[in-house]
């Protein structure tokens, strides 16, 4: 059996591309809640074949690869409105901003409001690329479980040492 | 203009299929569709681009080995090609002429930074953007 975790160009393309659907599902609304159940159904597979699928496609689970979105999708807003921090934890997705906080905190190393400073300093570069590439550039690397990054506790963690720790 | 690129290819799981993409729901023209045994060369032009063309491959012999194609399939059909840029003059009506058609919108047009870009992939899973410039391109 392969291990989940490699990559498998065995997969059956059209399932990949029902899984695909899936992942687009959840980019163009990662603020609503996505069971299993529900993505399951999008891909047209039993759940658990789903999950299992999922991971050896594209390399995170469902659930994880929703959190990074939103932390995308959350750095996006801090990046380009002047919306509260209260009100972007809201339209992400979250149900309470201590419950964002520490998420933002465990994925990207900083806090939303340094961010968003740092941020803005930068975009006016970013008004030339298309926002679909600027998201994916900025995307954080989540390859690490959120517990796990919580107990390594070093300082100054973010997207890009993620990756390569990976 | 003589010099420059003239084809660019996609991989497509199916060049029937993504020929009927193309041509009957994104509005592109037939530019050469020519078989060689198994070999099919087909590309699509933009009917605004005559200089340039869109190639529509499949992965397989006799240019690749099988294992080689087979990992080509699963890559594009898990959308990791490259993005594609299709530039129109008004996203929004082009984006409800191309849903009536029947394709897959993976982003809903969006303003920003005064243009409107939305999102949408072929049958095989390459992904476009969509792109209303206010500048004009």
């Amino acid at each position: 059996m392969t291990r989940p975790s490699e990559p498998d160009s065995s997969q059956d393309p059209e399932l990949l591309r029902r899984l695909l659907r899936a992942k687009d599902r959840m980019d163009a609304a990662s603020h609503e809640d996505w069971p299993v159940r529900r993505l399951a159904r999008v891909s047209a597979v039993s759940e658990a074949h789903f999950a299992r699928s999922f991971k050896q496609a594209f390399g995170v689970p469902p659930h994880r690869y929703l959190l990074t979105r939103r932390i995308e999708r959350a750095m996006a807003l801090l990046r380009d409105t002047g919306l509260p921090i209260t009100e972007i934890a809201f339209q992400t997705g979250w149900q309470s901003l201590g419950s964002f906080g520490r998420t933002f905190r465990d994925i990207t190393g900083e806090n939303p409001g340094a961010i968003r400073a740092r941020a803005s300093a930068l975009a006016p570069e970013l008004g030339r690329v298309p926002a679909c590439i600027v998201s994916a550039a900025h995307r954080p690397g989540l390859t690490t479980a959120v517990s796990e990054k919580r107990r390594r506790e070093a300082g100054g963690i973010n997207g890009s040492d993620t990756k390569e720790q990976a | 203009m003589n010099q420059g690129v003239q084809v660019v290819g996609l991989y497509v799981r199916d060049q029937d299929e993504a020929l009927a993409f193309y041509v009957d729901k994104l509005g592109f023209r037939v530019h050469t569709d020519v078989r060689n045994g198994d070999y099919r060369w087909l590309t699509v032009q933009h009917p605004d681009q005559p200089s340039f063309q869109l190639g529509l491959f499949t992965p397989g012999p006799p240019v690749l080995d099988a294992q080689t194609a087979q990992t080509l399939r699963a890559i594009v059909a898990k959308g990791a090609m490259p993005p594609l840029v299709l530039n129109v003059d008004d996203c929004r009506a082009a984006c409800e002429r191309m849903r009536a058609r029947g394709v897959e919108f993976t982003q809903e047009p969006v303003d920003r930074y005064g243009n409107v870009d939305a999102g949408f992939r072929d049958p095989s899973g390459n992904g476009w953007k969509m792109i209303e410039s206010r500048r004009a391109a």
